[in-house]
């Protein structure tokens, strides 16, 4: 009880006192005196869970931490209070999309964060075009970014495309398997949905091209609640690493049947929910091993100082994919505005050609993207580390294979 | 003569309304607009008949999804064209195998019929084309959607309020209070309720053609939202679902009140919004426009008297 | 691999049966059409996760306390929300309209204060999962426990209703809730009573999903169609009908995954689903209309 207690109590006070901020600053500071950033954001729905993990709590940690350093400093070196308007999409794109116009033409807000999900920033990406907001696209994996950067120039997408993640892991794959560790044998299983097929096309291709043989290949339903059948198969299937493309429901599911059938392959990779701090509870302890989609560098003091103010300030660690990513792109945020202010299309044109101090390191964006990004990462020794790009400073050597359950 | 006047003057009131009126304003004009479209379709069959569907987003989705897949291959007019065509040959199909479905196996029905219809796509999307998300970059503006959306929703209850006259209407509502009855005195039960399931679920995918733009990334979890379906049936029932104008009575205020509760109170407001079911089902079980009724019959009586 | 199937699917299957036992009853007996039993279920679940993480009781220990409260909570529900729609209905097939707009609500109202309680996270725990080997094929322990659950609640259900005067009554007020009170059956009590019970069911089968499924708090709507398209396979309020139902349910999913696609699973259902209620709306098992 204690630990979710904790965290409705957190939460409910970290409500209590942005609420009280908001309203304080804007009752005591004159119109003009205090920066409007809104957002709105999955509170309700099926997309509530997503944007609970890696977007909300990140965007309250950031309001905080700025507010109670005495708020944004503008390029005259005066700072002002953040204050913040919130509203709950819904999980449906005609409510976010509405609310967006609402942020823009009723509150007037000075500044947009983006929703959590791919679909969920392509809804509102015209609109932020057409009334000029930078958006800042951390949540929405698509192999179309570049296309998306193009059409609407104050865009930028921060989480990399579908065929990035599916090379990054057939390359430890196929380094595992040059060394006689696997054989050439894979099993993969890929949700319907379109953050699952965008995986799956991407890393056909790259096995193929790789010298590996996909002996089963299989698309589940969004909703599967039981994956006895699809293990059992990927156990005959002969492959020595079971690859998933899936959603946290699928990635716990499927650890959990993994281990209770004794399913013992020498890779076993999942994709969204195995970086999540819940993870290693999920599994009983015995990630270790356990491969999954995106990692940090978790030696980075800037990282452990990050994972030290989410657990504090939310009462849960963050996820080792998007979370620290979402937090950069604030951060981002917060240097552009200290460095040319609130002016839309100056914010825009320094996102995209400056260079950034943020928790993730020095970034600096190509074409409006984030491209240095981690791939793949492995749970070892107890933290999610990051094992691809192999060559990015703060990689850690995957271990393949994993130790048994 | 004021029957007809006074609804056409509100139309062009609401026409010229963007005019004067802010980006957001236009946006919850667009979602009053759908959801009174929605409510009335929906109503066009359901009200009479008394066959609760939640079949509403299958069509509404179906009709978003025609728009994803046909945009770039053919002029804008055509797909809505097919969009209406493929909804009602939906309809037709289900109609002809489940009309004779009654109560709860309906509704049932039709609530496992939006998600067959989401899972088929799903299946297909994913196994024959190999793509899910599918993008519409329409240069259609806010306002033109606006438009389209008035005047499908004015369709609506012009259609509603002829068929209420016509002799379809009369044996829906023959239906509607007894099938027995209605089949001893020669209504064709199975045609007359085909035609307006058939009509309901053209208007319904129309809905969710024009809406799509709005949206530019379609997705089956994204246009196969079941609530859509379930506010859609909220909506006409609060307002009165047998009536001409209940449906959009309905759906008005609690669209506005849904914007109102998720922009104040965004982490409570489910609670908010179950309580205010639980109230309409107690409070005005038989909509909005009977309560008025009723309370307006309470204060003068004679009046009703003198009009009846 | 055909004794795979067969064996995945049939424990499958028990854990949909659990699920829909409840449902049934309610709406077989109380008439109730609810759609907030999900909601419910999940509840409980969210409870027993409580107890485990805070409390360290172990699910299968805080099973029969989860129970009792379902039941209080089915009770009170009907008593405050149901009753009184009933009462205006007056036996017309306006309450089938009324229960479904107020359940409706009920399911905001529940989901809402999950998500204020215990936030938007997946929750799950671990929690007996180690593999049982039964006639050769490895089955997860939770899952064979709610299966096990499922048989003894299923057929203590199923000989109470069909050996005691107890269940004589329930089974007259679902046959014909007009006339049972000719015969000095006091339908309200017997509504109140098929409901709490309903819900109390709702609450076992929460807790066994809490053992071995990931969940959200917005997940209810999920359980509550699963349950929905067994029970109308089943026969509404027919109790060895949805059993029944549950597992021939459980067997299609996993043929369907390792035969023909696991992408059809989800649709196989909701076709065999429709196709049922086209062809024997009165379920398979029913023989009555």
């Amino acid at each position: 009880m204690t630990g979710i207690s904790r965290r409705a109590a957190l939460r409910a006070l970290s409500f209590g006192v942005t609420s009280t901020l908001a309203l304080t600053a804007g009752m005591a500071l004159a119109e003009g005196d205090t920066v409007k950033i809104g957002y709105a954001v999955a509170r309700t729905g099926p997309s509530a869970t997503g944007a609970g993990i890696t977007t909300i709590p990140n965007y309250e940690l950031w309001v905080d931490s700025v507010n109670k350093a005495g708020g944004l400093t503008l390029p005259d070196g005066s700072k002002k209070m953040i204050e913040v308007v919130e509203y709950d999409n819904r999980s449906a794109n005609q409510d976010l999309v509405r609310a967006i116009e609402r942020l823009a033409s009723q509150d007037k807000v000075d500044l947009i964060l983006p929703p959590w999900g791919t679909g969920a920033n392509l809804a509102i990406a015209p609109l932020m075009a057409k009334f000029g907001y930078p958006q800042l696209a951390v949540t929405a994996v698509t192999d179309k970014a570049p296309e998306f950067a193009a059409r609407w120039d104050r865009s930028f997408w921060m989480l990399g495309g579908g065929h990035d993640y599916a090379k990054g892991l057939v390359d430890v794959l196929a380094a595992a398997r040059d060394a006689g560790t696997i054989n050439g044998k894979v099993a993969v299983v890929s949700v319907a949905d379109g953050f699952g097929i965008d995986l799956i096309n991407g890393a056909r291709p790259a096995f193929e091209e790789a010298g590996f043989e996909l002996v089963y290949d299989k698309t589940y339903p969004l909703g599967t609640s039981d994956f006895a059948a699809l293990m059992s198969e990927a156990q005959g299937s002969g492959a020595d690493s079971f690859v998933a493309f899936s959603y946290p429901p699928g990635s716990f599911g499927m650890t959990k049947t993994a281990q209770s059938m004794g399913y013992n392959p020498k890779v076993f990779y999942i994709s969204v929910g195995g970086a999540f701090p819940i993870y290693p509870g999920v599994a009983d302890g015995k990630a270790e091993g356990v491969m999954a989609i995106g990692g940090v560098n978790a030696d980075s003091p800037a990282i452990q100082d990050y994972f030290a103010r989410h657990t504090e300030f939310t009462g849960k660690a963050p996820d080792s994919w998007a979370s620290a990513i979402t937090y950069a792109s604030l951060e981002m945020l917060e240097q552009a505005v200290e460095r040319v202010g609130l002016d839309h299309a100056a914010l825009a044109a320094e996102l995209s050609g400056g260079t950034f101090e943020t928790v993730i390191g020095e970034v600096k964006l190509e074409d409006n993207q984030l491209r240095d990004l981690w791939w793949v990462g492995q749970w070892q020794g107890g933290a999610f580390r990051a094992v691809n790009p192999g060559d990015k400073d703060g990689a850690s050597a995957p271990v393949i294979p994993k130790p048994e359950w | 003569m004021i029957r007809i006047l006074l609804p056409l003057i509100g139309l062009a009131l609401l026409t010229v309304l963007p005019n004067y009126i802010s980006d957001y304003g236009l946006g919850l004009l667009i979602g009053a607009a759908t959801y009174v479209t929605l409510a009335s379709a929906w109503a066009l069959f359901s009200g009479q008949t008394h066959y609760i569907s939640l079949a509403t987003v299958a069509f509404y989705g179906t009709g978003a999804y025609t728009v994803a897949v046909l945009n770039e291959a053919l002029p804008y007019p055509a797909v809505l064209a097919c969009a209406a065509l493929i909804g009602g040959a939906m309809a037709l199909v289900v109609g002809l195998s489940t009309l004779r479905l009654q109560g709860v196996y309906f509704v049932i029905f039709s609530f496992g019929l939006a998600e067959l219809t989401r899972q088929l796509i799903t299946w297909y999307e994913v196994n024959v084309t190999g793509t899910l998300g599918r993008y519409i970059f329409l240069d259609i503006t806010t306002r033109q959607i606006y438009w389209q959306m008035l005047a499908l929703g004015a369709a609506t209850l012009a259609l509603t309020a002829w068929i209420n006259r016509s002799r379809l209407g009369l044996a829906l509502r023959v239906i509607g209070d007894d099938e027995t009855v209605a089949a001893h005195s020669g209504i064709n039960l199975a045609r007359t309720k085909l035609i307006a399931f058939v009509l309901s679920a053209m208007i319904l995918t129309l809905a969710g053609a024009i809406t799509s733009p709005r949206y530019v990334y379609v997705e089956p979890a994204i246009v196969f939202n079941p609530t859509v379906s379930f506010l859609t049936v909220i909506m006409a029932l609060l307002g009165g679902a047998n009536r001409l104008w209940g449906p959009a009575l309905g759906a008005v205020p609690l669209f506005l009140a849904f914007e109102y509760l998720s922009s104040n109170f965004p982490d409570t407001y489910p609670i908010f919004l179950g309580l205010l079911f639980i109230g309409v089902v107690f409070l005005v079980p038989n909509g909005l426009l009977a309560k008025l009724e009723t309370l307006t019959a309470r204060k003068a009586p004679q009046t009703k008297e003198a009009r009846t | 691999m055909l004794m795979t199937t067969l064996i995945l699917g049939l424990v499958l299957g028990g854990t949909y049966a659990l699920l829909a036992l409840g449902l049934t009853l309610q709406y077989g007996i109380a008439r109730i059409m609810n759609l907030a039993y999900g909601e419910l279920t999940l509840a409980a679940a969210f409870l027993v996760v409580a107890f485990f993480q805070g409390a360290g009781l172990s699910p299968l220990l805080s099973l029969p306390a989860i129970a009792l409260a379902g039941y209080g909570a089915g009770w009170l529900l009907y008593q405050v929300m149901m009753r009184p729609l009933v009462a205006r209905s007056g036996g017309s097939g306006r309450l089938e309209v009324d229960s479904i707009l107020a359940t409706f609500g009920l399911l905001f109202l529940i989901q809402g204060v999950l998500l204020v309680s215990f936030g938007a996270d997946f929750t799950s725990i671990s929690y007996l999962d180690r593999g049982v080997s039964v006639l050769g094929v490895s089955v997860a322990l939770n899952r064979l426990i709610a299966f096990g659950i499922c048989i003894l609640a299923g057929t203590a259900l199923v000989t109470a209703l069909r050996t005691t005067s107890w269940g004589l009554r329930m089974r007259a007020v679902a046959l014909t809730p007009g006339s049972a009170p000719l015969v000095g059956i006091d339908v309200n009590r017997v509504a109140r009573q098929g409901f709490a019970l309903g819900s109390a069911l709702a609450a076992i089968g929460g807790a066994s999903v809490s053992m071995y499924q990931t969940f959200s708090a917005t997940d209810g709507v999920v359980f509550t169609m699963k349950a929905l398209v067994i029970v109308i396979m089943g026969g509404v309020g027919n109790v060895p009908g949805a059993l029944a139902a549950g597992f021939a349910l459980g067997l299609l999913e996993t043929f369907v995954a390792t035969a023909i696609d696991p992408g059809l699973t989800l649709a196989a259902t909701f076709a065999i689903f429709l196709a049922v209620l086209l062809w024997r709306p009165q379920g398979l098992f029913g023989a009555r209309s």
